[in-house]
């Protein structure tokens, strides 16, 4: 028998054991999955729970639940990787491997930023890129009164780097309805160059910055939180007050990879762009969060990077070349507030466009433009997430590919 | 996309002004959009351009952290090279293109 391990049962991890347990022979394959957490989070959901928009129990379920029938399902803690000699090394056993994929993804690192976990840390300084964070910060936000919220990334690259921005919108809506708008002022913070860096996005997005009222600090890389002052301050020694930090930490990959060698400086493996082969070893693959590829670090690019990593497994076992196919494919909703939502199709070279979605000229979704549509579609997203795409079942129409079907490249940026 | 003459070569640019094609970079040209911004380039500031370079080439992600790291310049150092956006000014003096998010 051969081994097959994967390496994290998040959202990855999850879909490449659904879709290779059909497709690879029980009697020559064992598959094994290893994550230590109990608990499936629905990581976009994080975004809605500090506005009370979900629940804690919409956004998790148990893991197991989602890992297919005859696949050896290990909760326990990953210690290292060990490559040249085939072995990964748990908490108390060591396994062995032919194939390995790795999909340990990413979390934050407040500690890589001076001052953030400091006395002010989950009482005016939050995150939401986890379930605690993003718990803490729904429970701040009722009975919070107002001031200046500073909506902050440290750098990139992030897990969504859509998600902050989402959540700028969405705070302006909830200040709204709660008849309070008027004592918050917002002010968005990022270390690149606009809220929107693309041009295509930039001519047709940034009304929406104007029309909410959102304030934009730009170019700025934070260097360390003044818990006294209640400011971040940046390199340059410039000053951004506030009373609430919603803040997006670093964001890097597992340690398990840094103590195994196998990644860059934010502990990112260095993997082709194309097939999802490791670098440095021919029997290891990477997908998802844990890659150093240059695409979004997002569920939904993961979502296609299965489909691409299945075929390449499949021909890597059987000594064919790899399939070079995946082109950075990103599908997603981008929440813009008072139940609208945007939504882009874009890959490693095109950036988002207008047009119909998925189907040419019909849609029903439009690309790139506000609409009701797009918001139900972000909402139903969630069903989808926890019925089809762990699951491996193809979102019907979706292409892993970008299709340049019904696309239109109409917008001139000057 | 426009045409520009920089260092006397047409290049082909982005709206921004970042070179289409980092292929066609020399150091001239770097002299040259540098000048634009009011940088004066030295010796430290090509150290930092080509692990930019290279970096880029080899498909990694660039990141202000990543710089700080590469052993050439810490970030401190990196904003006195290229003061008022370190990332945005040196990847459009270096030839690569511009960071940016996913819009």
């Amino acid at each position: 028998m051969k081994n097959l391990l994967i390496l994290g049962a998040g959202t990855s991890g999850t879909m490449m054991a659904n879709h290779l347990r059909p497709k690879l022979y029980s009697n020559e394959w064992n598959i094994t999955i290893v994550d230590q957490y109990k608990t499936h989070y629905y990581q976009p959901g994080f975004l809605f729970l500090p506005f009370d928009t979900y629940t804690e129990n919409q956004v998790k379920k148990v893991g197991k639940k989602f890992i297919p029938k005859f696949v050896n399902y290990i909760q326990k803690k990953i210690e290292r990787i060990i490559p040249e000699e085939n072995k990964v090394v748990l908490e108390d056993e060591t396994l062995n491997y032919d194939v390995l994929i790795i999909a340990t993804g990413s979390k934050i690192a407040p500690e890589e930023t001076e001052g953030l976990i400091g006395p002010l840390w989950k009482k005016d300084i939050f995150d939401f890129y986890t379930f605690e964070g993003s718990l803490a910060l729904r429970n701040k936000l009722r009975n919070w009164e107002g001031g200046k919220l500073v909506v902050h990334i440290t750098e990139m690259p992030i897990k969504c780097p859509v998600a902050p921005l989402e959540f700028a919108f969405l705070a302006d809506s909830y200040f709204h309805k709660k008849g309070m708008r008027d004592k918050v002022e917002i002010t968005y913070v990022t270390p690149l160059s606009g809220a929107f860096t693309k041009p295509t996005c930039t001519t047709a997005l940034n009304y929406l910055l104007k029309d909410k009222d959102i304030k934009i600090e730009t170019d700025f890389a934070i260097e360390h939180v003044d818990n006294e002052t209640k400011e971040i301050v940046d390199y340059e020694d410039k000053r951004i007050p506030f009373d609430l930090l919603v803040t997006i930490p670093t964001n890097m990959g597992d340690e398990v990879i840094e103590k195994s060698g196998l990644g860059d400086d934010l502990n990112f493996i260095p993997t082709d762009p194309n097939t999802l082969q490791s670098k440095a070893h021919e029997n290891i693959f990477v997908i998802g969060d844990a890659t150093n590829v240059p695409a979004s670090k997002a569920g939904s690019v993961a979502h296609f990077e299965a489909e691409t990593l299945t075929d390449n497994i499949l021909l890597y076992i059987d000594g064919y070349p790899l399939k070079k196919e995946f082109d950075g494919h990103a599908n997603c909703f981008i929440e813009t507030g008072n139940n609208k939502a945007l939504l882009i199709d874009f890959n490693y070279v095109t950036e988002p466009v207008h047009g119909k979605f998925p189907f040419a000229k019909i849609g029903p979704l439009k690309l790139l433009k506000e609409s009701v549509l797009n918001h139900w579609g972000k909402l139903a997203f969630r069903w989808i997430y926890w019925n089809m795409l762990l699951k491996g079942i193809a979102i019907p129409f979706v292409s892993r590919n970008m299709s340049f079907k019904g696309k239109v490249f109409d917008i001139k940026t000057k | 996309m426009s045409v520009k003459t920089i260092a006397g070569l047409e290049l082909n640019v982005s709206d921004e002004g970042y070179l289409e094609d980092m292929t066609q970079w020399n150091e001239e040209i770097a002299n040259e959009i540098a000048n634009e911004i009011g940088i004066e380039l030295t010796p430290k500031h090509f150290e930092v351009l080509n692990f930019l370079r290279k970096k880029t080439e080899a498909k990694e992600p660039l990141t202000i952290r990543g710089v700080g790291k590469s052993g050439i310049v810490n970030i401190k150092e990196l904003y006195a090279l290229f003061p008022k956006g370190p990332l945005k000014f040196s990847s459009k003096i270096a030839g690569i293109p511009k960071p940016t998010s996913c819009i």
